[in-house]
């Protein structure tokens, strides 16, 4: 027994303290120093802050670098998706586009009766900054839906700007660079934003779900969401201005768990606009 | 003289494969969720890791992990030091196994394999939920390590088959 727990000792001990031949550090030394890299950073410590946008930096760029062939045969996959697709989607779109047509001419009365309304009622209007950003890396893991632009500090770039594509939320900006800035999705599990959901009007919180959806937190009212509900930002937070369309609500899963499927398809980002709200003076 | 720098120019590509794969592995954004496989994932880096600091012992420098991992927590966006600290202990599991071992059994390797993977993903989700507030999925973690610990057992063939192909020589320590 005492032989035993010598010969794990030693093995122990050989595995972490030896240094091989050419190895500078030991393992042991290492791991110490990844700890403390690991506490200082959750401190942040201001040069362990440094350290990691220098690193940031340099991983980006290669990230994008090294990517590119992956990226080339996702593309190609997707591009002969698409053909496959055509004729079915195009019988679609024909149909979707009467609908539409009829539905712009009545939205643009709408906007121009809004903006009137707001002027009457003191209300203020929301401009925006628009900022163009092009996607370096899309890192959709399961344990983390986020994307990596090429913007930064050094274009004005802000925690908690919203990212759009095209008229549709898609997320926000967690982590700024002097170059490039982190964007945690909407569906990832760590983000939550308030929403509105249309036509009900109901008030809940957006949750992100790890997977390809959201979910609605927190609604009492379990039957408002029936049918085909839109679900807009509500604007409660003041990040984002109200009614930027996220999703719908899926129909078939209203007596369990309100899922939402988000209008944008995260997995095939290129550019984004990065928008920051401001009031702006009524006039 | 031509054939001498072929083998020369081989063995060095055989000893930098390694490296380069990690490298390429943790830089990459390489995912199957365009192929429709929502669950499937499985951690490259800790198969190649454990099985070069197992079999190759001079493949995989101790300081390259370390930077590997940072790499690794700046793609992946999780605090920068704890893939560095999760690869480093997979290092020294494998090691151990290696100075305890006196007959190789890839059978033994794998279970060995499970077992590390279980502990460094129940500690790495652990440091993250508790230290850190971040929220994992579990099924999903769980559902990697599985594919994980599964997809080893065909790369070690396939590494191993990659060097006798280009070596000439077979699996000896």
């Amino acid at each position: 027994m005492e032989t035993s727990r010598d010969d794990f000792v030693i093995a122990i001990r050989s595995a972490f303290l030896k240094k091989e031949t050419k190895q500078r550090f030991s393992l042991l030394g290492l791991v110490f120093f990844s700890i403390i890299f690991l506490i200082l950073g959750g401190l942040n410590f201001k040069v362990i802050n440094y350290v990691k946008i220098a690193i940031k930096e340099i991983v980006y760029r290669s990230s994008y670098i090294v990517s590119g062939p992956e990226k080339f045969i996702k593309n190609s996959h997707l591009i002969i998706q698409e053909h496959l697709n055509l004729y079915e989607e195009n019988q679609l779109n024909k149909s979707k586009l009467e609908t539409l047509q009829s539905k712009e001419l009545l939205n643009e009365f709408v906007i121009l009766e809004n903006k009137r309304l707001k002027l009457i009622v003191d209300d203020y209007i929301v401009k925006s900054n628009e900022t163009i950003a092009k996607i370096l890396s899309d890192k959709q893991s399961p344990f983390l839906k986020s994307i990596v632009i090429n913007r930064g500090s050094k274009h004005k770039i802000n925690l908690g700007m919203a990212v759009m594509d095209g008229e549709y939320l898609i997320g926000k900006i967690v982590e700024v660079n002097y170059g490039t800035s982190r964007v945690l999705l909407l569906s990832d599990l760590n983000s939550k934003i308030p929403v509105i959901i249309e036509p009900s009007g109901t008030l809940s919180i957006l949750s992100g779900t790890g997977k390809e959806e959201g979910v609605i937190q927190y609604s009492k009212k379990e039957n408002l969401t029936k049918g085909l509900s839109i679900v807009y930002t509500s604007g409660s937070s003041g990040l984002f201005k109200s009614g930027i369309p996220v999703g719908k609500i899926n129909g078939d899963s209203l007596t369990t768990k309100k899922t939402v499927k988000f209008f944008s398809d995260f997995s095939q980002l290129e550019f984004v606009t990065i928008v920051k709200f401001k009031k702006a003076d009524n006039q | 003289m031509s054939i001498l720098q072929n083998r020369n120019f081989l063995i060095k590509i055989t000893s930098l494969l390694p490296l380069i794969l990690l490298y390429i592995s943790v830089l990459n954004t390489f995912d199957f969720n365009y192929l429709g496989l929502k669950y499937f994932s499985f951690n490259f880096s800790y198969i190649l890791i454990f099985y070069y600091n197992l079999k190759r012992e001079k493949s995989l420098g101790y300081t390259a992990i370390f930077i590997a991992g940072l790499f690794n927590d700046v793609i992946v966006g999780t605090p920068m030091g704890i893939s560095s600290l999760i690869y480093l202990l997979l290092c020294g599991s494998a090691v151990y196994l290696r100075n305890i071992t006196l007959r190789p059994n890839l059978m033994k390797d794998w279970i060995f394999f499970l077992v590390t993977i279980l502990i460094l993903n129940s500690l790495s989700f652990t440091i993250l939920t508790l230290i850190f507030d971040f929220e994992i999925n579990y099924i999903d973690k769980l559902v990697n390590a599985i594919c994980t610990f599964l997809f080893y057992f065909i790369f070690s063939y396939l590494f191993n088959l990659v060097e006798v192909f280009l070596l000439g020589s077979s699996d000896a320590r």
